[in-house]
């Protein structure tokens, strides 16, 4: 081959790389560009609702007057129940599929299938489930306790997934290195595993609870409608995300306080973020696995 | 621990010393494939026993087996049967955590724990009953002392052990197992991973610590030149027929000038291996 031909090759390679980089600039842009417009709009529509008063009072006039304080205090119940009940039994079941299950032991694909199922499930169906069982076999009623645990049962999926995967990323020779100094199972677990696992359990965490708060069908079944400010866990509550939803669809003139409810949401959901994006940056950086 | 001193080492001498460890035909399988094959010997007390032989005839998963690291290992079994002192490491009654404080590790990749340099020492201490803090601090201080790194870092002990250098965090390694005072040292190929001049350090480290502490060392290593340096034994493992077996074991100085076996003949001339 002559040298102009060669050349010739190189250039529509040239254009070809173009091309390609091009597609792959354009759809990052594409999909933050929705972001941006979805949070453009919510904080339009949002920012002029947002002041003190909108979150300390309570609603009026079913939502379209007054604030949102009694829903706030639910979502976050709601949220610390589920936290409560998924943070210890998921990590458990982390600890178990990551530390005393190997990968071919029958008991152990058994649960990772069902958690890949589980994860899957519409959140409908949690939501079903959650009414047939919580609120009428244990008898817990609409209340804040069986939303909460409705959506544990939900957040349980990912976050013991994302544990796991923390966990079996910590390298092998740690554990036999720990194990050679005769350190104990359960030291090597809490000392040294855990805390190197730690950024992974905060990205399932953040991901869990982005889900958790977005919630809605699984709590229209479960927590209830109720927008007074609850005085048990056994009241029933509305979460942020009923609110929105019921503001929009069901009270026409609720759009105002519709927009303001999304921002405190999407605010909330920001600020989980970077705590856990802090958290995990500090624990990496001291721990560095 | 026992009081012979040899700094002037007689080798004859110490063919004399009694076994501390006994293997008999021990035998490893990952997943019923055998790794090495009925391998019996006796490691001498108080001295420095070489493993030497190609890669992949077993040696480090000989190593392993001596302390039950291999139990860790998915797919593992160990045969045989392995006597230290009135000890049978391989009976499953055997408490590990214990026998693993009396035979330490000392792996072929530098491994810390990603903790301060301190911690890398007290956290082994603390959890084998060391409770009083400043008795963990000077034995802090005396292992570090005894590996050579407590001029290079007395001042910042508190930093992350993974801020040292590759030789720095070998001798760490190596300080953190002697701050349990195990009786034996198994040591995998300690100073392959170093560049020149650290794995000099540690070569002359590990004879220090057999000529101050009397301690028994079995180390694997690839290097020859290393293992005619500092072992007072040497054994061979080479595979056959797809399976590691022990060639030869005898005192170095027969070793390497006038070994029995054809194939130990070949190995050390660098004809084969």
């Amino acid at each position: 081959m002559n040298l102009s031909g060669l050349k010739m090759i190189r250039q529509n390679q040239y254009g070809l790389d173009k091309v390609i980089s091009l597609f792959f600039w354009l759809v990052p842009l594409i999909v933050t560009s929705l972001f941006i417009w979805i949070l453009g709009d919510i904080i339009r529509g949002g920012i002029g609702q947002l002041n003190w008063a909108f979150l300390t009072t309570a609603p009026l006039d079913t939502g379209r007057q007054g604030g949102i304080a009694p829903i706030l205090v639910s979502t976050l119940l709601i949220l610390g129940v589920c936290l409560a009940v998924s943070l210890p039994i998921g990590i458990g079941t982390a600890i178990l599929l990551a530390e005393f299950t190997p990968n071919h032991n029958w008991f152990g694909r058994l649960v990772r299938r069902s958690l890949d199922v589980l994860a899957g499930v519409p959140s409908i169906v949690f939501g079903l489930f959650g009414n047939a069982f919580f609120a009428k076999t244990l008898g817990l009623g609409f209340s804040i306790l069986s939303g909460g645990l409705t959506l544990a049962c939900m957040v349980l999926p990912i976050l013991i997934r994302a544990t796991e995967t923390g966990l079996s990323a910590v390298p092998q020779e740690y554990r036999l290195s720990s194990a050679s100094l005769g350190i104990s199972r359960t030291s090597t677990l809490w000392h040294l595993l855990l805390p190197a696992a730690t950024p992974g359990l905060l990205v399932g965490l953040v991901l869990g609870i982005g889900r958790a708060i977005a919630e809605t069908a699984a709590l229209i079944f479960t927590s209830g409608y109720v927008d007074r400010m609850p005085t048990s866990l056994l009241d029933s509550g509305r979460s942020l995300s009923i609110h929105i939803f019921d503001l929009s669809m069901n009270v026409t003139g609720g759009d105002a306080n519709a927009y303001g409810s999304a921002l405190v949401l999407i605010l909330i959901l920001l600020l989980i973020n970077a705590i856990a994006s802090y958290l995990s940056g500090k624990y990496s950086k001291t721990l560095k696995v | 621990m026992t009081k012979s001193i040899h700094n002037n080492l007689d080798r004859h001498k110490i063919a004399e010393i009694q076994p501390l460890m006994q293997i008999h035909q021990l035998s490893l399988f990952y997943n019923q494939k055998p790794a090495f094959k009925d391998v019996t010997l006796s490691i001498p007390q108080n001295s420095i026993t070489a493993i030497v032989g190609a890669s992949g005839c077993g040696k480090s998963s000989f190593l392993i087996c001596l302390n039950r690291l291999s139990d860790l290992i998915p797919g593992c079994t160990v045969s045989g049967h392995i006597q230290l002192g009135t000890l049978n490491i391989l009976s499953p009654k055997a408490n590990t955590t214990a026998l693993r404080r009396r035979i330490g590790t000392i792996f072929q990749k530098p491994n810390p724990f990603p903790m301060s340099i301190k911690k890398n020492i007290t956290f082994p201490l603390k959890e084998h009953g060391v409770k009083d803090s400043q008795q963990r601090h000077n034995i802090v201080e005396q292992v570090l002392k005894d590996v050579g790194l407590w001029s290079e870092v007395k001042d910042r002990l508190q930093d992350n052990a993974l801020t040292l250098s590759g030789g720095q965090k070998q001798r760490l390694c190596i300080a953190r197992t002697l701050a349990l005072q195990p009786e034996i040292l198994l040591m995998d190929e300690p100073c392959s991973a170093l560049d020149p001049i650290s794995s000099g350090i540690v070569e002359d480290l590990i004879l220090r610590l057999r000529q101050k502490y009397n301690y028994t060392i079995i180390i694997v290593t690839h290097n020859l030149a290393q293992a005619k340096r500092i072992a007072d034994y040497t054994a061979l493992f080479w595979v056959d027929k797809g399976c590691g077996r022990l060639i030869e074991f005898a005192p170095a100085e027969q070793f390497f000038n006038a070994p029995n076996n054809e194939l130990t003949k070949a190995y050390v001339n660098g004809i084969k291996g």
